[in-house]
């Protein structure tokens, strides 16, 4: 069961050098407070497993990062991610590419206890040359069939990010794509939780397929309104938070050029949570009026 | 909306290029039924579309995110009414399954089929880090996989792509020779359409064969902009134009905001494209799909 806890105290219970899997998919519903809060943590040498976006960008650009494994990171409106651009460029970091499909039967095999599960995603590509610990397994049945033997992703901590939370920490998602959110959750030693909104036991209200992830599986819980932000929550459409285009434009241009990143971080990143909300209003009040 | 009620489109004279190649995209999915047309990048997501509309009925076709559309939707529409759900996790599955037939993009592509959405230069530090290798090598180790690639030059028709994401006819080819034959059955790439042209792997060794060159486009253009040999038998023919009834779908229905023109410009502005459209394949939020 989860209790109740803040991002700080969520943060400072996790170890430098660290596998720390983050959910969401590219640049939707990714628990970016928790990110903030680890970027401004003394953290470091963490290995990343996410299907990435700007979390990886972030935490690539404060040098929290050693190893990303990842089939792809991008922001999805913005093809590419900067900060995971150069980081790569530099050779500041190294880098485990997985095919999509492999990296989701690798969640799967560590969230079922396997120690792998075998696809034919991978074979003929050089997913298997630049991952020369890859192995095949051969079928012990008549087909005989040699597949790629996905290892299993297992995770010291999953970080996902949730519409709404109970304070014993059942997860539920609003949105029409669940991601890979729970497996991301049982594939990890200790997952937590951020919400944009929390509420008592028992007053989760919707259909019970919302109900995506158990407590059973949740270490701690944080109320982190628009937590996710800027990424997409994945119900504009019925008023949740859609992804803030202007303000993502926004960092991934500032990321693009050292001296503006710089102003970029003195900005939005120096202070809190809080403060990084109340910054990006200001953002947006300027450029309206602008 | 009645289907007499607006003027005739059009005559042949004044179809764009990219009506051009939304055609010869639909015309990938010809034949397949009922199985899942994904798509990526406008062109794409357009003939996709159209298909289903015209004369691939049985289709099944997406909003570009995880709602399957119970009629095709213009582009960036809204779902309306939905005939299913396949979000991330039950797309990865669909790939394996093999009812399933993606058009992607390639930043790089060789004579093979060999494509590279990951990296330029050397991997392990490359010159341009791209998007990672997202569902290629599982898509075309998997299900029948075509390209829409929307501006055909050197610089992405290249003698050997930096970093095999999508699996080509050679590789395939070693597969079956080095795991049994049988490794690569469900490998089958079907068609590559450019600005230019219209491209099969249908040779003796798999290598890439010239289909049809666009109305206004001569053989000649198309290997001046082709970094390896093409197969190509005899007279080539011109891609066929697109009917009354399919202009209409396009201009009238699927894309009345000419968003086609965008991936597609004039041959004019041709000579200047920018660093990112080069390196990166069209990718549209929302239509970034495994």
């Amino acid at each position: 069961m989860g209790v109740v806890m803040t991002t700080e105290e969520i943060v400072g219970s996790l170890e430098s050098g660290m596998t720390i899997g983050i959910g969401g998919w590219g640049s939707r519903r990714k628990p970016m407070a928790l990110v903030r809060a680890i970027c401004r943590s003394p953290l470091t040498g963490l290995t990343v497993v996410a299907y990435g976006g700007a979390d990886v960008g972030l935490l690539c650009a404060a040098g929290k990062v050693s190893r990303v494994i990842a089939p792809f990171v991008t922001l999805d409106s913005i093809a590419l991610e900067p900060h995971f651009r150069a980081a790569r460029q530099n050779g500041t970091i190294e880098f485990t590419e997985y095919d999509e499909g492999m990296f989701m039967f690798g969640l799967l095999a560590a969230a079922h206890r396997l120690p792998f599960l075998p696809t034919r995603a991978g074979l003929g590509s050089d997913v298997m040359r630049v991952n020369a610990d890859l192995r095949t397994i051969r079928s012990p049945y008549e087909d005989a069939e040699e597949l790629v033997a996905v290892p299993a992703l297992t995770l010291d901590a999953a970080l996902v990010h949730m519409d709404r939370a109970d304070t014993r920490g059942n997860g539920q998602y609003l949105g029409s794509d669940p991601y890979m959110d729970d497996m991301f959750a049982k594939a990890a030693a200790r997952c937590y939780l951020s919400c944009d909104r929390m509420v008592a036991p028992g007053e989760l209200d919707g259909p019970p397929q919302t109900l995506l992830i158990s407590r059973m599986h949740v270490t701690g819980v944080v109320e982190t309104p628009n937590g996710g932000h800027f990424t997409d929550s994945g119900h504009s459409t019925d008023g949740g938070p859609g992804r803030d285009e202007a303000f993502q434009r926004h960092y991934a241009t500032s990321a693009a050029d050292p001296q503006a990143w710089t102003a970029f971080t003195d900005r939005f990143l120096s202070g809190d949570e809080d403060a990084y909300q109340e910054a990006v209003r200001r953002w947006h009040e300027e450029e309206t009026t602008r | 909306m009645s289907t007499t009620s607006a003027k005739s489109a059009t005559s042949s004279t004044d179809v764009t290029r990219a009506e051009i190649c939304v055609v010869a995209c639909a015309e990938a999915w010809r034949g397949d039924g009922e199985m899942l047309a994904a798509a990526m990048g406008t062109c794409s997501v357009l003939g996709a579309r159209l298909a289903r509309l015209t004369f691939e009925p049985e289709l099944l076709t997406t909003d570009g995110g995880p709602l399957l559309t119970a009629e095709a939707v213009p582009l960036g529409a809204p779902a309306g009414p939905v005939e299913g759900w396949l979000p991330f996790r039950d797309h990865l599955w669909l790939v394996q399954n093999g009812r399933r037939h993606v058009m992607m993009g390639a930043s790089q592509i060789d004579r093979y089929g060999n494509t590279n959405i990951s990296a330029i230069g050397a991997w392990s530090r490359p010159k341009s880090q791209l998007l990672g290798v997202r569902g290629a090598p599982g898509n075309t180790i998997c299900n029948p996989t075509s390209y829409w690639i929307p501006k055909h030059s050197t610089r992405v028709f290249v003698p050997k792509v930096d970093m095999i994401s999508g699996v080509g006819y050679d590789r395939a080819a070693e597969l079956e020779a080095e795991l049994g034959v049988g490794a690569s059955r469900f490998h089958d790439l079907r068609r590559v359409v450019t600005d230019l042209g219209v491209f099969d792997f249908a040779t003796p060794d798999g290598s890439m064969r010239l289909v049809s060159v666009h109305p206004g486009v001569d053989v000649e253009q198309v290997v001046a902009a082709t970094g390896f040999e093409l197969v190509i038998d005899g007279e080539v023919p011109q891609t066929r134009q697109p009917t009354d009834e399919e202009l209409r779908l396009i201009r009238e229905v699927l894309d009345p905001r000419s968003l086609r023109d965008r991936e597609v410009r004039s041959l004019r502005d041709r000579e200047v494209p920018s660093l990112r459209d080069r390196e990166v394949p069209s990718l549209r939020d929302r239509e970034v799909r495994a």
